[in-house]
C-alpha cells in the first residue's frame, strides 16, 4: 500500500518533468517554426522580384512599379495624412470625461506602434492597436470606437506617425499565439469566396502583375504602413478596413473589423513582415 | 490649413495642403439626393504686404487641396500669409515662417 | 451642414504658425470675400469666375474666361503628369512655363464636367510653375493655356484613368 503513492507521485514527478520539458522546448520552437515560415515568405519574393531591397517592401507596389512610385512621391510632399495625423495627436491629448488621457494606457506618448499586434496570454487572443485604443476607452469609461475609420483611425495614424522607424518584430512563443498564427496563416493561404481566391494567390503568386487596373502588392511588408489615406476613401482608414473590402471584392463575405479572424490575419502578416520597419501612416491609391 | 515655406537662394518654396472636402456638387448621397457644391474658390499668398500667389479653384481641384509655387525675394524668418476663401463664405488664414531648406 | 464643415470650425495649430477659421455666413462671406481680394489695393484681382468654372464644355470655358484670344499650339510649356494616374481623384500635376511676359496659367481637365479646374496669376514675384492634386473622371487630356502678352498658348496631354481590380 505504501509503494503505490510513491510510485504515483514518482510518475506524476516523471510525467511534470516531460511535460516541463517539452513546454520549454516548444517555447522555442514556436518561434523557430515562424522563423522558417518568414525565411521561406522572404526567399519567395527575393526570387519574384530580385531588384527590389528587403526594406523597400514596406513601400508596397511603389518598390515595384515606377509610374504609380512617382505619383507616390508627389504625395509625399505633403501627403493628406499630415492632417489625419494632426487630428489624431488633438484626439489623442483630449483628456476623457474621468479627466485621464490615452497617455494614462500607452507609454512613451503614445510611441508604441511596434508593440501590435500581439498574443496576449490572459486574453487568450490576439491584441491589435485599434483593440487597445478602444480597450482604453472603455477602461475609462467612454465608448469604443468604429474600427474602420474615423477617428480610431486618426489616433492610430497619430501613433504610427511618431513610432516610425520601429522594426517589426512579433513574437509567437506560446502554444496560444502559435495557434492564432497558424488561423492567421491559413485565412490568408486558403481559397474562399465565391471567386474562390486567396489572399496568397493575388499578393505572392501575382504579386507585381495587373489585376485589371490594379498592380497587386507584395505580401510582405503588407502592414508596415497602415493605416492608411486611400484616395478611394477619401480619407484615412484602418487595416482591418481593407481587409473587409479586399474579402468583399473576391466575393467572399467580410469579417468585422478586429474580429478574431482579421486580428489573426493581421498577426501573421505582420510576423511575415519581421525585420522590416513601421513607416505609417501612408498614401495610397 | 498646414503649410511649409522654405528659402534657399531668395526662392521661396510654398507648399499648402487645406482641410476641405472640395465637393463637386455632383455627388449624391444614400438617399438619392445631391449634395450641394462646397469648394474653395480662391487662394492667395501676401509675403511683405504684397501678393505672391493667386489662384482661382473649383471643384476639379482634388478634396483636401493642395498647392505648391514659388517667389523670389524672400528670405527665412520672413512671414509668409495664406489664405483661402469658399463658396460658402468659408475663409481660413495661416502664417507661417519661412524656414532654411 | 457637415460633419466635416464642423470640423472647420475646431482651432488648429499649425506646424510653423497658427491658423484661425472663421466661418461666416453667406453675406459676411461676401464681405470676408472682397476683404481677402482686395489686401492689395495696387492692382485689383478679378472676382471668382463663375461661368468659366461652370462652363460645360472646355470651349465655353475659354469664352467666358479670355474672350476671343487667339490660341496657338507652344513647346514653351511642360506639363507633369502621370501616364496612368493611380486614382482620378487625386492625379498629381505640375505646370511650368518659359513663356516671357506669361500672365496667367490655367489647367482645364477636358472630360471633366465642368473641363476649368484651376488658374493661376503669374504675379511680379512669382515663378510661373504651380502644382496641385486635380480630379480627373476619366482618361483624358490636360490642356494648359498660358496667356501672354494678348495671346493664349496652349499645351495638351493625356492622362489615362481607369477603373480599379479590387477595391474597385
Amino acid at each position: 500500500m505504501k509503494k503505490i503513492p510513491l510510485n504515483r507521485s514518482f510518475a506524476l514527478l516523471v510525467v511534470l518533468a516531460a511535460m516541463f520539458a517539452a513546454v520549454r522546448v516548444e517555447a522555442a520552437d514556436y518561434q523557430a517554426r515562424v522563423q522558417a515560415d518568414i525565411q521561406a515568405f522572404r526567399n519567395y519574393f527575393a526570387a519574384q522580384f530580385p531588384d527590389v531591397k528587403f526594406a523597400d517592401y514596406a513601400d508596397g507596389v511603389y518598390a515595384i512599379d515606377e509610374d504609380s512610385r512617382q505619383q507616390w512621391k508627389e504625395m509625399e510632399e505633403f501627403p493628406p495624412y499630415a492632417l489625419s495625423v494632426e487630428d489624431g495627436k488633438a484626439l489623442f491629448e483630449k483628456p476623457f470625461a474621468n479627466g485621464k488621457t490615452y497617455g494614462s494606457c500607452f507609454a512613451n506618448g503614445g510611441a508604441v506602434r511596434q508593440n501590435y499586434p500581439y498574443y496576449d496570454e490572459k486574453k487568450g487572443k490576439v491584441v491589435t492597436l485599434e483593440m487597445a485604443i478602444n480597450d482604453c476607452r472603455v477602461a475609462n469609461g467612454e465608448k469604443p470606437l468604429a474600427c474602420k475609420a474615423g477617428d480610431i483611425a486618426k489616433i492610430s495614424a497619430y501613433m504610427a506617425f511618431i513610432s516610425r522607424g520601429n522594426p517589426v518584430d512579433v513574437k509567437v512563443q506560446s502554444e496560444g499565439a502559435y495557434k492564432a498564427y497558424m488561423k492567421g496563416k491559413e485565412l490568408f493561404y486558403a481559397k474562399h469566396g465565391k471567386l474562390n481566391m486567396s489572399c496568397a494567390g493575388c499578393h505572392m503568386q501575382y504579386a507585381g502583375r495587373r489585376l485589371r487596373a490594379e498592380i497587386l502588392s507584395p505580401a510582405l511588408g503588407h502592414t508596415t504602413h497602415f493605416p492608411v489615406y486611400r484616395s478611394k476613401w477619401g480619407e484615412i482608414g484602418t487595416l482591418h478596413k481593407r481587409y473587409g473590402g479586399c474579402s468583399n471584392d473576391t466575393g467572399a463575405k467580410s469579417f468585422a473589423p478586429q474580429s478574431e479572424e482579421y486580428c489573426n490575419l493581421e498577426f501573421f502578416e505582420t510576423a511575415m513582415s519581421n525585420g522590416l520597419i513601421f513607416n505609417g501612416p501612408a498614401s495610397r491609391k | 490649413m498646414k503649410v511649409k515655406a522654405v528659402a534657399q537662394n531668395n526662392v521661396v518654396s510654398v507648399k499648402i495642403l487645406v482641410q476641405h472636402v472640395m465637393e463637386t456638387g455632383r455627388r449624391k448621397d444614400e438617399t438619392g439626393k445631391l449634395v450641394p457644391g462646397h469648394y474653395i474658390t480662391e487662394v492667395n499668398a501676401q509675403h511683405k504686404g504684397e501678393r505672391v500667389f493667386q489662384a482661382e479653384l473649383g471643384p476639379g481641384v482634388s478634396k483636401d487641396p493642395y498647392l505648391a509655387f514659388q517667389f523670389t525675394g524672400g528670405s527665412v524668418g520672413e512671414t509668409v500669409t495664406i489664405s483661402w476663401v469658399d463658396n460658402k463664405g468659408g475663409t481660413e488664414k495661416a502664417d507661417s515662417v519661412i524656414s532654411a531648406v | 451642414m457637415d460633419g466635416s464643415f464642423c470640423k472647420q470650425i475646431l482651432m488648429k495649430e499649425v506646424g510653423m504658425g497658427v491658423s484661425r477659421r472663421q466661418f461666416f455666413k453667406s453675406v459676411a462671406g461676401t464681405i470676408a470675400y472682397a476683404a481677402v481680394i482686395s489686401a492689395v489695393p495696387e492692382r485689383v484681382f478679378a472676382a471668382w469666375n463663375q461661368k468659366a468654372f461652370m462652363s460645360e464644355t472646355m470651349a465655353a470655358a475659354i469664352a467666358a474666361k479670355y474672350g476671343n484670344l487667339p490660341i496657338e499650339d507652344s513647346a514653351a510649356i511642360q506639363i507633369k503628369s502621370p501616364e496612368i494616374a493611380e486614382n482620378g481623384a487625386y492625379v498629381p500635376v505640375s505646370v511650368a512655363t518659359t513663356i516671357a511676359g506669361a500672365s496667367n496659367i490655367t489647367i482645364f481637365s477636358e472630360a471633366n464636367f465642368a473641363p476649368l479646374v484651376a488658374s493661376f496669376d503669374i504675379l511680379p514675384r512669382m515663378r510661373p510653375d504651380v502644382s496641385l492634386r486635380l480630379r480627373m473622371a476619366k482618361t483624358a487630356n490636360l490642356v494648359v493655356l498660358v496667356q501672354a502678352g494678348g495671346k493664349l498658348y496652349k499645351a495638351v496631354k493625356e492622362v489615362k484613368v481607369t477603373i480599379g481590380g479590387c477595391g474597385g
